[in-house]
């Protein structure tokens, strides 16, 4: 039997990580725990004194709090830069979709291969981060399986879309505007940090579309353990971003792409 | 100017140094299409600041800071204008000097010229210190607009972040003259990513277990930290001016180290 396609190219991308993975710990890996450490540990103590602050989030300690709400971030950061830099790159720096294409796969085999390569990524980041929250006892839970799944999910609700993106673009100076304006601003208003209650109503209106907070809310119902009905709307919105994107980066990998 | 200043402070490795404006003007070509980038830098501290005040500053509240109580995002604030300052000259002195120097070539081809290995310390430092001016102003100015400084000596920010900033470029850059690759530059996420959380701007230093306590006022953004605050709070003391000669110390080795490193670099 002959690998299918896709998978001849997630190889491709996992034979180039065997040499690159250690350039990517820092950010999937050391950032978060440090996050961890500085907002969980140091803040936390400063919030956990607070009864009030307390019962905000839901009368746990904050790490509690936090922890599955930066797993879902760190993987939104790790999916946002495998869909850029490297797909600009592989469209025109290094040229590797032209080669691959040179060969009998097409550019629907490259979206398929793309999209396995984000759910990989994601899965590293959320694992690596879901070890490192075994060892606090405020965070060990059977169900920070479901955050990893969760992580990988929001994972693909950014990656998919902005890889889409990214084939239709031409700038790479875009990206850090995607960066500033996108990513950074969901890091710190999309319910990771503290609930989204505290926000003023319109925001709070973004809020609630951003795939981010769906990301969030479901890593950190998982997590704590009080996942609810409300988590089918947060994987349907996730999901909803996933096939979207999909449908059209299906659109801008051929027209980017041929000849 | 910050140039004659500079060379006026290590004179011996840079004594030959006459024509570092030429490498500043370079840049200032370079970025002319590059202002847009520049502008949006106003965001960052405005989105940091905004998500402090009805985030975190909501849940942890007011602060005891030295006896007084502080509001959160009025402690926070300060900080990150230093963290930024550093961000920005380790970003510059890092990532685009390595650039320049090993794959651009661009350091080749200015010895090429009458200029100096000296030249090109000081005029990339003197760059990076000019950015700098112009984040940390709009920094400031974010700081003032949202009500987070208590006292006019906020316009001492500005400087005081170029203070950081030269510290933190020099050592960057003497420290890029060292690496091997781009899978080196890790450690320079490993050694800022560290200090911007960990020194004391997330939280005061009475918060730390005590042995941490003495690394954190080891660091150097930890003095910086230490300078806005007293800025934007008013209250400059006798730890000011112990704050300051660690800076301008740290930036006059490195910018001694990388024009010495630059010389063997490029000077057969």
């Amino acid at each position: 039997m002959t690998t299918p396609m896709p998978l001849r190219i997630f190889e491709h991308q996992l034979v180039a990580y065997r040499r690159l993975w250690r350039g990517t710990v820092v950010v999937s890996f050391a950032q978060p725990v440090l996050f961890l450490l500085a907002f969980g540990v140091g803040i936390g103590a400063l919030i956990d004194e607070d009864v009030a602050a307390s019962r905000r989030i839901g009368d746990v300690p904050y790490l509690a709090f936090v922890a599955p709400g930066l797993l879902a971030s760190a993987c939104m950061v790790t999916a946002t830069v495998e869909s850029t830099w490297p797909v600009m790159s592989a469209i025109k720096w290094s040229r590797q979709y032209h080669g691959m294409l040179a060969s009998p796969l097409t550019s629907t085999d490259l979206v398929h291969g793309q999209v396995l390569w984000i759910a990989f990524r994601s899965m590293i980041t959320a694992v690596a981060v879901g070890l490192v929250l075994i060892f606090p006892d405020d965070t060990r839970s059977v169900g920070l399986f479901g955050s990893v799944l969760a992580g990988v999910l929001t994972g693909l609700a950014f990656g998919v879309p902005i890889t889409a993106w990214t084939a239709s673009v031409d700038r790479e100076n875009l990206f850090f505007g995607l960066q500033r304006f996108v990513v950074t601003p969901m890091y710190l208003f999309a319910g990771a940090m503290f609930p989204i209650s505290q926000l003023p109503r319109p925001f709070r209106a973004i809020a609630y579309v951003t795939p981010l907070y769906h990301g969030v809310e479901l890593s950190r119902g998982f997590a704590l353990g009080t996942i609810d009905s409300a988590a089918f709307v947060h994987v349907a919105v996730l999901s909803a971003f996933v096939v979207v994107g999909y449908l059209w980066a299906r659109r801008t990998y051929p027209r980017r792409l041929s000849p | 100017m910050n140039v004659a200043l500079v060379s006026r402070i290590v004179p011996v490795q840079l004594r030959e140094s006459r024509r570092a404006h030429h490498m500043v003007e370079r840049s200032m070509v370079v970025y002319r299409r590059g202002w847009v980038m520049i502008v949006s830098g106003f965001f960052e501290p405005l989105f940091y600041l905004l998500s402090i005040r009805v985030g975190a500053g909501k849940l942890v509240g007011d602060l005891d800071v030295g006896g007084q109580m502080v509001d959160y995002a009025t402690f926070v604030a300060p900080a990150l204008l230093a963290a930024s300052a550093m961000n920005g000259a380790v970003i510059d002195s890092t990532f685009n000097v390595f650039h320049k120097l090993r794959y651009a070539k661009t350091y080749d081809a200015v010895l090429a010229t009458p200029m100096t290995p000296g030249d090109i310390a000081l005029g990339e430092i003197a760059w990076a210190l000019i950015r700098g001016v112009i984040y940390a102003t709009t920094f400031a100015v974010v700081i003032v607009v949202m009500g987070l400084a208590d006292s006019p000596w906020i316009v001492a920010a500005v400087p005081i972040a170029v203070l950081i900033g030269f510290a933190f470029a020099g050592v960057g850059m003497a420290v890029t003259t060292y690496m091997r690759g781009w899978a080196d530059f890790e450690f320079v996420f490993l050694a800022t990513m560290p200090m911007f959380l960990f020194s004391g701007s997330f939280f005061p230093l009475s918060r730390y277990p005590h042995a941490l306590r003495v690394i954190v006022q080891l660091t150097p953004l930890y003095h910086g930290v230490e300078l806005e605050r007293a800025a934007a709070s008013g209250r400059f003391g006798a730890g000011s001016f112990v704050d300051a000669a660690y800076l301008l110390a740290l930036g006059a080795v490195g910018l001694v180290v990388a024009a010495r490193r630059i010389e063997r670099l490029l000077r057969p």
